[in-house]
């Protein structure tokens, strides 16, 4: 049970992206040319979802099921790294129509090509580890 | 609503964490310090990875329908003009397809897309899961900069470069 909650919960993730079409390289690129409300509908819903469960958790104090409090991180400040990384991220994002994500979820649904994408993002990752102190952050 | 169920779980909702650890696990963390954490704290999130490859098979195998995609007309004719076929499939068989890998330029534009995804996501802190939802969720300046560097790159690549990778 400790383990098959979090395989569970991806299943259900794997399914919504899949049925919703959020793993959908046409569906991206609709979004990029601004020609859809598919996309934006789909992420629009869930920050605001996700906004007002944030703020839910917090005025309540919410604790996990461990009983533990729901902790929330802010993220680091400076700009640099999420405005170059963004960037690099987009492009990548609109040639392979991928986040990670769905990559993983594309591969199960019978996409092999995406086989290829993320052996390349686990790659850029390694590539990231490696040079991170010579980039600005 | 997942990124919910995550937080109970006593969780935070970032996919692209799981590629850390793909490092890691592979024994990086001995070469380069960044990889040098206890990734077993992350098998969690691993678990969410093959879990979201099973929803994956289950959507099209079980839950499979026969009912096309319904994309925009104007996408349909744009990437026509770029040698993108429609069929209304989820993916376009031609990148993604096993037949894929018999084209070396597709190759290299699966392999450096995934880079730039890998690369981008680790450098700007997170993905479209981390900064797009859990981020903004949480109203944090940092994701909505991210988010706007998403789209600058996006934009960039589809309105830009697209006409350079695909008219052969």
């Amino acid at each position: 049970m400790k383990f098959l909650k979090y395989i569970l919960t991806g299943i259900a993730f794997g399914i919504i992206m899949a049925k919703s079409e959020a793993i959908s390289w046409f569906r991206i690129q609709e979004m990029f040319r601004f020609h859809s409300f598919h996309m934006f509908g789909i992420i629009g819903t869930a920050v605001i979802l996700g906004i007002i469960a944030v703020l839910l958790m917090k005025k309540f104090r919410l604790n996990d099921f461990h009983g533990e409090p729901i902790i929330f991180t802010d993220k680091n400040s400076g700009w640099r790294k999420y405005l170059f990384g963004g960037i690099i991220f987009g492009l990548g994002w609109a040639l392979t129509g991928a986040c990670p994500g769905p990559i993983f979820v594309s591969i199960g649904y019978g996409y092999l090509g995406m086989v290829l994408v993320a052996i390349g993002a686990v790659l850029g990752t390694y590539i990231y580890g490696v040079i991170k102190d010579k980039l600005p952050h | 609503m997942i990124m919910v169920v995550l937080l109970y779980f006593g969780k935070s909702f970032g996919f692209s964490s799981n590629l850390r650890t793909i490092c890691s696990m592979a024994g990086a963390g001995r070469r380069v310090k960044f990889f040098d954490f206890e990734w077993r704290k992350q098998q969690w999130n691993l678990l969410f990875l093959i879990g979201a490859i099973i929803g994956g098979y289950l959507s099209n195998t079980i839950l499979a329908t026969d009912e096309p995609m319904k994309l925009s007309a104007a996408t349909i004719k744009d990437l026509q003009s770029l040698g993108i076929v429609f069929s209304g499939a989820l993916n376009p068989e031609q990148l993604f397809g096993l037949q894929s890998f018999t084209s070396f330029k597709v190759i290299c534009l699966l392999f450096v897309g995934g880079m730039m995804v890998g690369f981008g996501s680790r450098y700007a802190g997170g993905c479209t899961s981390g900064h797009a939802i859990s981020g903004l969720s949480n109203l944090q300046i940092p994701s909505l900069i991210a988010v706007t560097g998403f789209f600058i790159g996006g934009l960039i690549m589809t309105h830009f470069l697209f006409h350079f990778i695909f008219s052969s």
